[in-house]
C-alpha cells in the first residue's frame, strides 16, 4: 500500500493500523487466483488506478485482477463458496474416479484435523456442493510422463472451514486414497452460489452498479 | 549425499523448483523458502560471466534482513555480466526432505543448485553458524573439505567478522576475506571472470593462487601451522612462494561513494527486522576492550548527513518500510547525529514513519535524540549500556561511566516520559568477582529509587539485560581465561537473589540472561585454532545444527566432540577457553592483519588489568593502535555544515506510467 501510495485509512488509537480486511483467506500451502480484500481509504481513488499501482507494488505472482468502488454491505456476506482444483500426480484417473463416487454416496465423512486447540473432527461431506473428477485439456506442466488426476471442488463456506486436505482426508477415509506426492490445491473462484451451482463473483454486483470506473 | 550431489552436477540453468514445490506444504513456515520478494533479482544463468551463490548461514528470518549480504547482493547484480543469488539455512524438517528427495540446497530467486555457481559467499557474523554451513556444503554436494573440491564445485568464501579468525572452519574454506566487501567482491569477480575467459588455466589452485596474491584474500590451504610440543602454535607460514605472510583487512573509504542497500530486500515472510536501515558510520574508537566489532572496523567514516538524507528517501520510497534504523556502532556519535535526527524527525513529521537509534551511550544527549526521533508519538524503547555494573570492572573494559551518570540518564529519562529503560550488562569478563556482578543489583535498585522519587510515580521499570562475555581475536581481551559456566550461573543466581532482596524494588526490575554454557563454546570457536575443525565437523555429523538457537543448541553434544577429538592432538576444551594466553603465544590469527598492532593490544590489555582507561581517539589525540598507518586509511567525520531540506510530498498513487520501476 505504502509502496504503491495509496490513502489507506488507519484505525484510531494507540497503534493504529491500515483498515485492510481480507475474506476467507486461503490456508497456507495452496495456489490461490482468486482472493479477495476490502480497503478503507482516507480519500476517493480511481479504481483503475488503484489496481495498477498496486499490481505494479507487489512481487511478480502476486497479481491485483480488479477494483471497484464498493457498495453496501461487506465483502464476506458476497462470498459463500470457493471452487478449488486439486492436482492429484500419480494418481490415475479412474482410482479417483471410484473414491469420488464413495465419497458422494456418504451422507458423512468425519475426518480429524489438528488444529490450535488440538485435534479436532469436522464433516467434509456437507459443505461440498459438488466434486468431480475432470478430464484435462492439456496435462499439467512438470509432470511428464506420470500420471496426473484433477479434482474439482465446490465447497461452502462453513465454521469450521473444510478446506482442501479436508477433502483429500475425507477420500482416504472412504476409499484409502493416499496419493504418492502431495496434491497441488489451487482456488479458482469465490463468491455467491446460484441455484445452478455456478460461482458469481461478489465484485460483480458493484461493478454493475458503479458510475466510476472503465467497465 | 550422492542424491544431491547429482541433481547439483545436472544442468546449471535448471531450477530444483519442481522437486521442492511438493515438499512445502510439509514443512513450517513455507514461505521463507519460495523467495519473489521486493528487491530479488533473477537474471538469465547463461549470459553471466560470473556467479555468485551469497549465504547468510541462519535461518530466513535472521538472515534476511542481514545488511552485509543485501549490499553485496546490490553490488555484485548491479555489474552486467554478474549474477548473484540467495541462500539460507534450511530448517532440520526440510533438511531431511531434501536428503530424502535428492533435493540439494538452492539459491531462492530461480531455485538453482548452490553446487553450479562459481562462487558461495557466506557471511559469518556469529561463529554459531558454522555447523550451518557444513549442512549446505553437504546438501549442495560440495566436499566438506576444502581439499576435495574440483574445479566443478563453487570456490567457498567467508567474510563477516568471524572471518577474522577463520582457522576452527579453514579446512571446509577455500579462501576468506578480512573487512569491508563491497570492493572486494568485485575485486574477486574480476579475478574469476579473468580465469574463466582464460580458459581457467591452472585449474582451481590457479584460481586459488590468483586471489591470494591480492594480499587481502586469506587461502588457507597455502599456509602451514607448526605446532610446539606443549600444544601452542609454533608458527604460520606460507607454504609457497608469492603468497604473503601476512593478510590483509579490506577498508572501504568514503561511504557516500557506496550508499548500499538502495534497493533493499522486503521480505513477504516475517522476519527479525522490518525496516529500512541505514549505516550512519563504520567503525568505533570508543575503545571498549571486550568488543570485536569496534576494534576490527577502525577506522571511523561517517556518511555524511545528506547521503543519509537521501538514502532513507530513497530507501522507504523503494521498499515501503514504515520503520527506519540508524545504524552504527554508536550512532549517538556522528558528528552531525542532532541534525540527522531532528532533520528526519521534520521531515516524516504527520507520516507513519518511525525513526530509531540503537541506543547504548549512557548520557542526557541521548535522550534528547530519543526524544527527537519520537515526535511522532511513537516511542521505541530505552537502552543504555553501561556493560559493567562495578566501577572498577568498568575502568577494565573501558566503558566510561560513572555511576552518577548512569543514574542520572536513567531519571532524565523517567522524567522526559519514558516508563522502562533496559540496562544491558556483560558477565564474566575478566578479572571479574561476584561483587562486580551483585553491584549491578544495588545500581537498578538505585535507578528505581531515585526514578521513582523524581517521578512520584511507582508506575516506572527497568530490565537488566545480562550478556555472556566472551573473549574475541583482534581485541585487548584476546589473551584473557573465560570463566567457566558453572561459576556465571552462580553469579547471576546472586545477582537474581540480590535483586529480589528488596521486594518493592525488585518488583520494578526485570531480569534477562543467558546461561553461561553456550559462550563457552562460541568462545572455544572464536579463538579456536584449525584443530577444532574436528570438533566442528564431529558435532556437525552428530547432529549440530543451528547452534545459534537455544531450543537447538546442545552443549553435551560440544563436550562429547571436544572430548572426542582434542585429546589425541595434545589439547582440550578447557585448554582454548579457560586459560589466560602469554604475550608471546602465537595466536591462531596472528597472521591475519586486522592493522591493529600487536604490542598496542597487548598494552591495551595490560592497561585493563591495571583498570587504567583509555579515551576515544575521534576527540583526542591518536593513541596508535595502528590501524591508518598500517593500512593507509584516515578517520573520515564531519561536520559538514549541511542540513536536511524539507521534502515536498508526493501525493497520490504511484502508477507504473508515473513511476516506472
Amino acid at each position: 500500500m505504502r509502496r504503491a501510495g495509496v490513502p489507506v485509512a488507519y484505525s484510531q488509537g494507540f497503534t493504529p493500523h491500515p483498515k485492510i480486511s481480507y475474506a476467507s483467506a486461503a490456508p497456507t500451502g495452496v495456489a490461490s487466483e482468486a482472493e479477495y480484500l476490502e480497503i478503507g481509504l482516507r480519500e476517493e481513488v480511481d479504481p483503475t488506478e488503484l489496481r495498477l499501482a498496486l499490481d505494479a507494488a507487489l512481487s511478480p505472482g502476486l497479481d491485483i485482477l480488479d477494483a471497484v468502488v464498493a457498495g453496501p454491505g461487506s465483502l464476506a456476506d458476497r462470498i459463500d463458496a470457493s471452487r478449488w482444483r486439486l492436482e492429484l500426480p500419480g494418481v490415475e484417473p479412474d482410482v479417483l474416479r471410484h473414491a469420488v463416487s464413495a465419497f458422494r454416496a456418504a451422507s458423512e465423512v468425519p475426518v480429524e484435523r489438528m488444529t490450535k486447540q488440538g485435534r479436532r473432527v469436522v464433516d467434509a461431506r456437507k459443505a461440498v456442493l459438488s466434486i468431480d473428477v475432470i478430464t484435462p485439456t492439456e496435462a499439467p506442466s512438470e509432470v511428464g510422463g506420470v500420471p496426473c488426476a484433477i479434482l474439482e471442488v465446490v465447497v461452502r463456506q462453513v465454521t469450521p472451514s473444510v478446506r482442501p486436505d479436508d477433502v483429500l482426508s475425507g477420500l482416504r477415509v472412504v476409499a484409502d486414497l493416499e496419493p504418492p506426492v502431495p496434491p497441488r490445491a489451487t482456488r479458482l473462484a469465490q463468491g455467491t452460489v446460484t441455484a445452478q451451482g455456478e460461482i458469481v463473483d461478489p465484485l460483480e454486483a458493484d461493478r454493475d452498479g458503479a458510475a466510476i470506473g472503465e467497465r | 549425499m550422492s542424491a544431491a550431489s547429482t541433481a547439483a552436477s545436472r544442468s546449471a540453468a535448471m531450477t530444483v523448483w519442481p522437486q521442492l514445490e511438493p515438499l512445502l506444504p510439509l514443512v513450517s513456515k513455507p514461505i521463507q523458502y519460495v523467495g519473489g520478494e521486493l528487491g530479488a533479482v533473477v537474471k538469465d544463468w547463461e549470459s553471466a560471466a560470473v556467479r555468485w551463490a551469497l549465504m547468510y548461514p541462519d535461518a530466513y528470518e535472521v538472515g534476511l534482513p542481514n545488511q552485509g549480504v543485501q549490499i553485496l547482493y546490490e553490488v555484485l547484480n548491479e555489474q552486467p555480466d554478474v549474477l548473484a543469488e540467495r541462500t539460507y539455512a534450511v530448517w532440520p524438517d526440510l533438511e531431511r526432505l531434501m536428503r530424502a528427495h535428492g533435493v540439494p540446497q538452492f539459491t531462492l530467486e530461480a531455485h538453482r543448485p548452490v553446487g553450479a555457481f562459481d562462487l558461495l559467499g557466506v557471511s559469518f557474523a556469529t561463529e554459531l553458524g558454522y555447523t550451518n554451513l557444513l549442512t549446505a556444503l553437504d546438501l549442495a554436494g560440495i566436499p566438506l573439505l576444502a581439499a576435495d573440491r574440483t574445479e566443478a564445485h563453487p570456490v567457498v568464501l567467508a567474510g563477516g567478522h568471524a572471518a577474522f579468525n577463520p582457522e576452527p572452519i579453514a579446512d571446509f574454506l577455500d579462501a576468506a576475506v578480512l573487512g569491508d566487501g563491497e570492493e572486494a567482491v568485485l575485486e574477486i569477480t574480476d579475478i574469476v571472470r579473468r580465469w574463466k575467459a582464460e580458459g581457467r588455466p591452472g585449474g582451481r589452485d590457479e584460481l586459488l593462487l590468483r586471489l591470494a596474491r591480492t594480499e587481502s584474500v586469506y587461502v588457507p590451504r597455502f599456509y602451514d601451522v607448526d605446532y610446539l610440543p606443549d600444544g601452542r602454535i609454533q608458527r604460520v607460514v606460507p607454504n609457497r612462494p608469492d603468497v604473503p605472510f601476512r593478510v590483509r583487512k579490506r577498508t572501504t573509504m568514503d561511504l557516500d561513494a557506496w550508499p548500499y542497500p538502495k534497493k533493499p530486500l522486503v521480505p513477504l515472510a516475517e522476519t527479525v527486522h522490518e525496516r529500512y536501515a541505514v549505516e550512519i558510520f563504520r567503525g568505533c574508537t570508543r575503545g571498549c576492550r571486550f568488543c570485536q566489532a569496534g576494534m576490527i572496523t577502525r577506522p571511523v567514516r561517517e556518511r555524511s548527513i545528506t547521503t543519509v538524507g537521501q538514502m532513507v528517501q530513497q530507501g522507504l520510497e523503494y521498499s515501503g518500510f514504515s520503520e527506519v534504523g540508524l545504524l552504527s556502532l554508536s550512532s549517538a556519535d556522528h558528528s552531525e547525529i542532532g541534525d540527522i535526527c531532528s532533520g528526519l524527525a521534520d521531515r516524516y513529521a504527520g507520516t507513519n514513519i518511525s525513526l530509531s537509534l540503537p541506543s547504548t551511550r549512557v548520557d542526557a544527549f541521548n535522550i534528547e535524540l530519543a526524544q527527537e526521533l519520537s515526535r511522532n508519538g511513537r516511542r521505541t524503547g530505552l537502552t543504555f549500556a553501561p556493560e559493567g555494573g562495578s566501577e572498577r570492572i568498568r575502568r577494565v573494559i573501558n566503558k566510561m561511566v560513572t555511576e552518577e551518570d548512569l543514574i542520572r540518564t536513567v531519571v532524565t529519562a523517567y522524567t522526559n516520559g519514558w516508563r522502562h529503560v533496559k540496562l544491558y550488562f556483560m558477565c564474566g569478563l575478566p578479572t571479574e568477582t561476584d561483587e562486580d556482578v551483585l553491584q549491578i543489583a544495588r545500581l537498578a535498585h538505585e535507578v528505581i529509587k531515585a526514578g521513582r522519587e523524581a517521578t512520584g510515580s511507582k508506575d516506572i521499570r527497568c530490565t537488566v539485560s545480562i550478556g555472556g562475555f566472551v573473549p574475541k581475536p583482534h581485541t585487548p581481551f584476546q589473551w584473557a581465561a573465560m570463566e567457566r559456566p558453572e561459576v556465571i550461573d552462580n553469579r547471576l543466581r546472586l545477582l537474581k537473589e540480590a535483586i529480589n532482596a528488596d521486594r518493592s524494588l525488585g518488583r520494578a526490575i526485570g531480569f534477562r540472561y543467558h546461561d553461561g554454557e553456550p559462550s563457552l563454546i562460541e568462545g572455544l570457536l572464536s579463538r579456536g585454532d584449525r584443530r577444532v575443525g574436528a570438533v566442528i565437523r564431529k558435532v556437525w555429523e552428530n547432529g549440530g545444527r543451528f547452534d545459534g538457537w537455544s531450543e537447538h543448541f546442545s552443549f553435551q553434544r560440544w563436550v562429547d566432540a571436544a572430548a572426542e577429538v582434542l585429546p589425541p592432538l595434545g589439547v582440550d576444551l578447557d585448554w582454548y577457553t579457560v586459560r589466560e594466553r602469554g604475550e608471546t603465544e602465537v595466536l591462531p590469527w596472528d597472521h591475519l592483519d586486522s592493522g591493529l598492532d600487536k604490542d598496542w593490544l597487548w598494552q591495551d590489555w595490560q592497561n585493563a588489568l591495571a583498570e587504567c582507561e583509555q579515551d576515544d581517539c575521534r576527540w583526542t589525540p591518536c593513541y596508535d593502535c595502528g590501524v591508518c598507518p598500517s593500512m593507509d586509511t584516515e578517520i573520515q567525520i564531519g561536520p559538514t555544515g549541511r542540513k536536511l531540506l524539507p521534502l515536498t510530498p508526493v501525493r497520490g498513487l504511484r502508477t507504473p506510467a508515473a513511476s516506472p520501476r
